[in-house]
């Protein structure tokens, strides 16, 4: 769904590796967790406990509570709020969460 | 409790003017901010952003950069990453840093915390690929992250042609912009034109955005009265119907970017119990202030567009405006000594926000884009339809409380957010009578989701 | 002006129970409630269908309770094939968590005797740590044990009202939704009950409007002495299965959400939360169940039980004023089936239910009644 520019005056930035449901997922220092999925072609990162339905990041700005992902077995997490850290483990969410 | 002189929720261009005004008076201020950066939605990322090159985001961007430097003031205690949970009518302050909970005492708290985009409920928002302008350019300026593939943005509004101009300035191809605009109110905002004049430098830009779309050949679909997004589990296909003609169009795309105007957040004043009122201009909640911008509770005021949509400029002024206002309020200067300075920087607001009244009829969403039909959810957590809601009118609810109750409309994580003005309005609708007499959802902290163990330890850490 | 049998004042849970089972039995009855803003316990409260430990000091309030209970069943049948709406009742016996040794020999004092004065009929079992933890996987270490009665239960307090209305509506009750009634007032044979730019005329009132109560009882020769008392409750986001009976102060809802609250705050009218309440409730949940440090807490709210000077209900037929009734109790949930199934036909002509002959208002202060 979404690239990134290749911009030949950006500063260089550090890249991070991340996991998603155990896939390596390359992003830079400096994404939120839902830009890095929404890059890495990640369309819906849960399903709702109410109907079962796909949902992914809708707002980006905190609002909307669509990019709930699993970080490091903390479920219900705000994706657009979180930076990436390497090494972390993010996972999809079904339904209602379990006891982190 | 560690006491502050002044608390300021957010870093926008408000929360800093408000902070860079209220130290030149001796008062130390703290600076919170959810975001990992400062400046807000507008000024997003403006000191890491990849798109270095200025022309792409604009002047009004790089605006932001005095204002950013500004921050850097040892009198300012700023802190990124930090979430207001809760705030109290005693001026309690709830923080949360680093999964860290804690509370402080403020003797003045300044909000401005900002706006959130106006709810879009169309068939298949809930879809993923469907999200917002505003999201797409927070990719755009904080990832340098744009549509992989030619993208279909909808809706109305400044934000939506300054995001394709943006994207066509990076060189992102533009499927369709579908003008959701109705087809009369350009006439309707006509007689408001020569008031608009007075901030033409605003009007002007405006002006500039369309030609610049018209020149790039954008396929630019004005009157679009029906848009719905479908797909089986993401979006597929974009339809939608213009003006009276019943013939469905369709595009292919995997995004779609959707926008109709921004309204303030009043999550935190409704939280407070603020008095608010239903600006019918707006459509919008708006909590009521003084000429200070002072809310009807004690030491509590609210500056730029969390208080109402005035645009990021008189934003910066109204943040000023309530520096000096808490200046007063702490007892650090006097009314009458700085009485010249307020005097001008009312002037210059009036002036900044003279084009706000041709704005909003311009751009004011059609009835049918605020009062989904039946099927179309409206609550996204609870999956609450505009039918549901209906029903519930004829069932005697008069307001959103009680539908809220009845069928869970606004019980998700989001907090109503996403659906308060949505159900507000259908609810006037239904039972005939103003959305001011149908009200709002009452509003409890937390603000924000805070874990059992953060919660359990908050009233212990009085320390930050 | 059309006559009505029955207007009832209020449409909170109370309210809505009498009125359904009034509309049910075949009378023309209107409700009359506040707009979207009021003062609410209905949809503030906890929901547990809760008898241990109640009446202590007065055994047919135990017995009340036990009777609701036990229809409880039915009420949610008749709702759902009436109305589609599902109370998510269940009773599957409910758990009081006490903390030490000394806690759990006073909770066994005190239930040892209410199953005494209530001739055997309340029962109950003290469950020591490793038994609770069969019915509780993650029970906390810190827990003793509980006393656990079949009696208890829970259901969802929203849906039950929703029920209640719906019920209502589907049975020709005509809802009056929008203001507060200020006056009451009898005119030869019948009522006139007045609010703002509107007056509904009934033979016989119900006065079930809560805290409301204290205002317009006297108007009619009776008495409300009501004070509000401050519950603040907290609830997680949507979990999947953990706690499969309720406790006095946490419950899984049917939604997956857990409940957790039970302050009891004298603050006059103030439905706000205080931060080092929700604090608390937080402390004691986590130590009940540990595993839930970090689950989020999506919202909170306070509201106000309707508490009487001893905190038991009050229901009496005015003499002053033939016709005209007042009833109201703190536990509006679980005694729902009762007021619907025993207190509207009693209200409708049918003989007082025995247990609830002591619930009058002379017991509080014989002084302050209002002289017929
Ligand atoms: C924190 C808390 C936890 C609780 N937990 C439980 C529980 O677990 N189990 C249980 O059984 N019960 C529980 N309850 C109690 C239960 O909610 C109440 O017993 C019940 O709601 C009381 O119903 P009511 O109709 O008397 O009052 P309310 O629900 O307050 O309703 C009164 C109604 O009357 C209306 N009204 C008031 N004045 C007027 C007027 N002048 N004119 C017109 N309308 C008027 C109001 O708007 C309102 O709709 C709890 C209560 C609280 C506060
Ligand atoms: S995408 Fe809306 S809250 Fe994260």
């Amino acid at each position: 769904m979404f690239k990134r520019l290749s911009l030949p005056d950006a500063p260089a930035q550090k890249t991070v590796i991340v996991y998603f449901d155990g896939r390596q997922v390359t992003a830079q220092d400096g994404d939120t967790i839902a830009a890095a999925l929404l890059s890495a072609g990640v369309e819906a990162c849960r399903t709702t406990p109410v109907s079962g339905s796909p949902r992914g990041p809708y707002c980006m700005m905190g609002v909307c509570f669509e990019c709930l992902v699993e970080v490091d077995d903390i479920p219900n997490v705000q994706g657009c709020q979180v930076l990436v850290k390497d090494g972390m483990q993010i996972r999809s969410q079904h339904g209602a969460r379990r006891l982190g | 409790m560690t006491t502050h002189d002044l608390v300021i929720l957010g870093s926008g261009p408000a929360g800093m003017a408000a902070a860079a005004t209220a130290v030149a008076y001796g008062i130390t201020a703290l600076v919170v901010d959810e975001q990992p950066a400062p400046g807000g939605q507008i000024y997003r990322s403006i000191e890491s952003t990849p798109l270095k090159e200025r022309r792409i985001l604009g002047d009004d961007y790089w605006h932001g950069k005095a204002l950013v430097d500004g921050l850097d003031d040892p009198r300012i205690d700023y802190r990124p990453g930090t979430t207001l949970w809760q705030l109290t009518r005693r001026l309690e302050v709830g923080l949360l840093q680093g999964g860290h909970a804690s509370m402080v005492q403020a003797r003045h708290v300044i909000l401005a915390h900002g706006a959130m985009e106006r709810p879009f409920p169309i068939p298949g928002w809930t879809l993923p690929g469907v999200m917002t302008a505003g999201s797409g350019q927070i990719l755009l300026k904080s990832a340098g992250l744009a549509p992989s593939a030619p993208v279909v943005l909808a809706g109305c509004g400044p934000l939506l042609l300054l995001l394709a101009v943006q994207y066509l300035r990076a060189g992102i191809p533009i499927a369709a912009l579908l003008d959701t605009t109705p087809a009369g109110q350009y006439w309707d905002a006509l007689p408001l034109l020569p008031g608009a004049l007075r901030n033409s430098r605003t009007l002007l830009k405006g002006l500039g955005l369309l030609a610049e779309l018209r020149r790039a050949g954008v396929r630019h679909v004005r009157h679009v009265t029906a848009l719905e997004a479908e797909g089986e589990d993401r979006l597929e296909r974009v339809r939608w119907q213009c003006g009276n003609d019943p013939e469905w169009h369709c595009l292919t795309t995997p995004l779609l970017l959707l926008h109709q105007g921004v309204v303030p957040n009043t999550q935190v004043t409704r939280a407070l119990d603020c008095a608010h009122d239903w600006d019918e201009r707006q459509l919008a909640w708006q909590p009521r202030r003084d000429p200070w911008l002072a809310t009807d509770v004690e030491g509590v005021a609210v500056a730029g567009d969390a208080g109402g949509i005035v645009g990021a400029k008189a934003s910066a002024m109204q943040g000023q405006l309530a520096g000096l206002g808490a200046a007063i309020a702490l007892g650090r200067v006097s009314e009458d000594k700085i009485h010249g300075e307020v005097k001008r920087l009312r002037r210059d607001l009036a002036r900044e926000t003279a084009i706000r009244p041709f704005l909003d009829v311009l751009y004011r969403p059609a009835v049918h884009w605020r009062l989904p039909e039946d099927e179309t959810l409206v609550c996204r957590c609870e999956e609450v339809t505009a039918g549901e809601v209906r029903r519930m009118a004829e069932q005697g609810c008069r307001g959103p409380n009680q539908t809220k109750s009845f069928t869970r409309c606004g019980m998700g994580p989001c907090q109503g957010r996403m659906c308060g003005l949505t159900v507000s309005e259908l609810l006037a609708d239904a039972n005939g009578q103003s959305v001011a007499e149908t009200g709002y959802y009452r509003l409890r902290p937390p603000f924000k989701p805070i874990t059992l163990g953060q919660l359990a330890t908050a009233a212990e850490d009085t320390s930050g | 002006m059309k006559t009505y049998d029955f207007a009832v004042v209020g449409g909170g849970l109370v309210g809505s129970a009498i009125a359904y089972g009034l509309a049910k039995a075949g009378h023309r009855v209107a409700v009359l409630d506040e707009g979207d803003v009021a003062y609410r316990a209905s949809r503030g409260n906890f929901g547990l269908v809760w008898v241990q430990g109640k009446g202590l000091e007065m055994p047919s309030y135990s017995q009340w309770s036990m009777s609701s209970a036990s229809l409880w069943p039915s009420l949610s049948e008749e709702l759902w094939d009436l109305t589609d709406v599902a109370t998510q009742h269940q009773a599957p016996g409910g758990v009081h968590l006490c903390y030490s040794q000394r806690e759990m020999d006073l909770r066994q004092a005190d239930l040892t005797s209410l199953a005494k004065a209530t001739g055997g009929q309340f029962d109950f079992a003290m469950l020591d740590h490793q038994q609770l933890r069969e019915m509780i996987p993650e029970i906390g270490e810190s827990v003793a044990g509980a006393s656990w009665s079949r009696w208890d239960g829970h259901a969802n307090p929203l849906y039950l009202l929703r029920g209640l209305h719906a019920g209502f509506l589907r049975c020709g009750g005509t809802f009056l939704p929008g203001s507060k009634v200020h006056r009451v007032h009898q005119r030869g044979d019948s009522f006139v009950i007045e609010r703002e730019g509107e007056r509904v005329q009934a033979e016989r009132v119900v006065l079930a409007a809560g805290l409301g109560n204290r205002l317009l009882a006297p108007q009619v020769g009776l008495h409300a002495p009501l004070v509000p008392n401050r519950g603040e409750i907290l609830v997680t986001e949507r979990m999947r299965p953990l706690l499969n009976l309720p406790t006095t102060y946490l419950r899984q809802t049917g939604e997956g959400s857990i409940l957790m609250g039970d302050s009891h705050e004298d603050v006059g009218f103030d439905e706000g939360t205080e931060t080092p309440v929700l604090s608390h409730i937080a402390q004691r949940a986590v130590r009940a169940l540990p595993a839930l440090a970090n689950t989020r807490i999506v919202r909170t709210w306070g509201a106000l039980r309707v508490m009487t000077p001893d905190g038991y209900p009050l229901y009496q037929a005015s003499l002053s004023h033939p016709g005209a009734f007042v009833a109201c109790c703190h536990s509006g949930v679980t005694l729902a089936a009762a007021h619907a199934k025993r207190l509207a036909p009693w209200i409708a002509g049918d003989s007082l239910p025995s247990e609830i002959a002591p619930f009058t208002a002379e017991r509080f202060d014989v002084q302050t009644v209002i002289p017929a």
